[in-house]
């Protein structure tokens, strides 16, 4: 599925590498969850498997079902079946959810294999169910005026609508009560299968109380520096990532400490 | 995706043009003797002769306009000022010459006034050849008929209201329609009553060199209220074409009056057109103005707020693309007490393409309590278009309110970059953000119109990405 080698980014504004030799490979069927404090470049391998524009290449590759990305836009890379959660989506006045989203399902399918409205709209309604959504939703303009909750309940619903086999979901439950970090991590759960991997990118164990992943990474300073299972995520709550990374020997200055 | 742009050699989506000779044309250029020949061609009352007669002397002496898109390239004396398609107004569908329905099938409009329409007009060339009025409107004492018509028909109506808000003296294109008009729509809508659909009708022009000056006037009677919409799809022809119409609308107290135009001149076109309203105690006129096409386009609609409470609006959006030069705009006269207005104009200008915003402001010094409300948001599309605000403002009573928001922007990055993000194309992304900039203005459409304001958005951003 998404196996990524020997990666190194920087940021095209300013030259600075960010990603200095990362290395993950997550197999069909499996969510993976990435824990790291801030400013380790987390948001920045979402971004570069998405294709932002704000990031390059500049060493390594990154391989989705055997084929390269690097030159794919995004809009391929998504009709590939990568979907990005995104931290801060973005509000768009005029265009209605309904809309959006219907557009987004169309768009990873073929003529023959788009739902009719109606299709569409009971799909909708019935994920909108799952989420908690109100009804009103769907007339309103893309997260115009949407609470962070809100918009985070959006990228999940866009997720089950569209059917992704990878979902990245970046810090998807950051600014969520603990109401919404549920229906959410429902949201979620809807999607487990054999052909539905996940990246989820988080600072805290919370979301994996309701989400169980198959294996926790640890990113500090650009690279994975630790793998294992849930026990790996706890042990981080109770000690923190600056005695995980005494314990591994690391020269690494975390950005608050 | 630039390179696409600049090499895009499209053809126009209307184009098509049927096989038709005009029964009767007084042939190109215009002097005197022509203006005489149209009246005595309609036998006209010897007033309207002499109002054309005294607008051809106004029109000979007025200038060009000084502002603006450049006119030099427009041939006055190279146009046909007459032209008759058929000789009697059509009232039944099934009277109209078959290669003129088929023009008005390629143009949906049958089909249109079967489901959405109370009465629908088109005008052929310079005379309505076909017009139909639903005969419960006409039980409502309601008058809908081509302005030629009404003129034989209702001459002391008319007469009442024929140029009472725009004179010959107002410019020199207003001063040549009222010199050489033909055609355009009357309507008269009696004190209460209630016009629940939108009344429709769509104008077209199909020879090469036909200049159009039609003459329109509504009347809403006090209480009463209308929405009136008017469509143009003209198809592509070489010879520069000149359309000169003239606007007037006469909202009356605690009346409604919504003028919705869309206009889609081909690439030839200039149109140069003068429209005015004015709105009594507490009546609400509004102007909802799209304009995609053109060579060039001179607009500038304009409420006189004339009673207390009286409202204005004007929504509109502009399209140029392809060296089109759009400069539009809108003029607002607070001449009475707690009068308002609001102003949103969207354009968008590409492959370079002009859309300029050019609008007057007026509160009156007996305007106090008024307030004025203007925003214009442009998207440039390319670094070959432009796009410029220039608003006057004359304030002549300190006791009121004026804000005017401007905002010019590209197609937001971010904005692309989540769409694309759900697999969307660039095209499929950039022409949803389109659509999006100009809701505001396509939901205040009838459903018809808002599908083919679609469609013809649509297709002026066929060639934009690739």
């Amino acid at each position: 599925m998404l196996k990524i080698t020997d990666l190194h980014v920087k940021i095209i504004e300013n030259n600075q590498e960010v990603i200095k030799g990362l290395n993950l490979e997550i197999p069909d069927g499996e969510i993976h969850v990435i824990m790291g404090p801030n400013g380790t470049g987390k948001s920045t391998l979402s971004q570069t498997i998405m294709n932002s524009g704000k990031y390059e290449i500049t060493h390594g590759q990154i391989n989705f079902n055997g084929t390269d990305l690097a030159k794919l836009s995004t809009d391929e890379r998504a009709r590939l079946g990568i979907f990005l959660a995104m931290q801060y989506p973005t509000e768009i006045p005029g265009i209605k959810n309904a809309d959006f989203i219907r557009a987004a399902v169309n768009a990873m399918r073929p003529k023959s294999a788009q739902p009719t409205v109606l299709e569409f709209m009971q799909s909708l309604s019935k994920a909108m169910d799952i989420l908690d959504i109100k009804l009103d939703y769907t007339d309103r303009y893309l997260n115009e005026g949407f609470s962070g909750g809100e918009k985070k309940r959006n990228e999940i619903l866009q997720m089950m609508m569209v059917k992704p086999q990878l979902a990245i979901l970046d810090e998807i439950d950051s600014g969520l009560d603990i109401d919404a970090l549920k229906v959410v991590s429902k949201g979620i759960n809807t999607m487990r299968g054999n052909h539905f991997s996940s990246l989820i990118i988080t600072h805290y164990d919370r979301i994996l109380r309701y989400v169980k992943p198959d294996v926790v990474h640890v990113m500090m300073d650009g690279k994975i520096v630790a793998s294992g299972g849930i026990e790996l995520a706890k042990s981080l709550e109770q000690g923190g990532y600056a005695q995980l990374r005494d314990k591994l020997g690391l020269n690494i200055k975390l950005v608050d400490e | 995706m630039d390179d696409d742009i600049l090499n895009s050699n499209d053809e126009y989506q209307y184009g098509f043009k049927d096989d038709y000779q005009p029964v009767y044309s007084t042939g190109k250029g215009l002097n005197e003797s022509i203006v005489r020949e149209i009246s005595s061609q309609k036998h006209e009352p010897q007033w309207m002769l002499d109002l054309r007669l005294r607008a051809f002397k106004i029109y000979q002496k007025l200038p060009m306009p000084k502002f603006g898109p450049d006119l030099s390239k427009l041939d006055l004396d190279n146009i046909n000022y007459f032209q008759r398609a058929t000789d009697q107004v059509a009232r039944d569908w099934s009277d109209v010459p078959n290669s003129m329905k088929q023009t008005f099938e390629k143009l949906g409009v049958p089909e249109a006034e079967r489901k959405y329409l109370a009465g629908a007009e088109a005008q052929y060339e310079s005379e309505a050849v076909y017009a139909n009025l639903k005969k419960e409107y006409a039980k409502l004492g309601i008058i809908f008929c081509d302005t030629d018509t009404a003129l034989r028909e209702y001459p002391e109506l008319v007469k009442t209201y024929f140029g009472k808000l725009i004179g010959p003296e107002n410019n020199k294109f207003a001063a040549l329609n009222t010199a050489v008009w033909s055609g355009g729509v009357f309507l008269y809508v009696p004190k209460g009553v209630h016009c629940k659909i939108p009344i429709q009708s769509f104008f077209r022009i199909n020879n090469g060199s036909t200049g159009q000056f039609e003459r329109t006037i509504l009347v809403v009677e006090e209480g009463a209220s209308v929405n009136y919409v008017e469509g143009c799809t003209a198809p592509n022809y070489s010879e520069d074409s000149l359309h000169a119409a003239i606007v007037e609308v006469f909202v009356k107290r605690d009346a409604f009056a919504r003028y919705t135009t869309i206009q889609n001149w081909s690439d030839n076109v200039y149109s140069l057109e003068t429209k005015r309203a004015s709105a009594a105690e507490n009546a609400t006129m509004e102007w909802v103005d799209g304009n995609l096409g053109s060579k060039v386009t001179m607009k500038y609609p304009s409420i006189d707020l004339n009673g207390p409470h009286a409202t204005g609006t004007m929504l509109s959006i502009a399209f140029a693309s392809n060296h089109i030069f759009q400069d539009t705009g809108c003029i607002m006269r607070h001449n009475a007490p707690f009068t308002s207005s609001n102003v949103i104009s969207k354009s968008i200008c590409k492959t370079g393409g002009i859309c300029n915003y050019r609008g007057k402001i007026r509160m009156r010094p007996n305007s106090q309590g008024s307030k004025s409300h203007i925003e214009c948001d442009t998207i440039i599309m390319d670094d070959q278009s432009k796009s410029d605000t220039i608003p006057t403002n004359i304030i002549q009573n300190g006791d009121t309110t004026l804000e005017h928001e401007a905002k010019v922007s590209k197609i937001s990055e971010t904005d692309l970059y989540y769409l694309m993000s759900r697999g969307l194309t660039e095209a499929e992304a950039t022409k949803m953000i389109i659509m999006g900039f100009i809701e505001p203005f396509s939901k205040q459409l009838p459903m018809e119109y808002a599908v083919e304001l679609n469609r013809l958005i649509d297709y002026q951003m066929e060639d934009s990405v690739g």
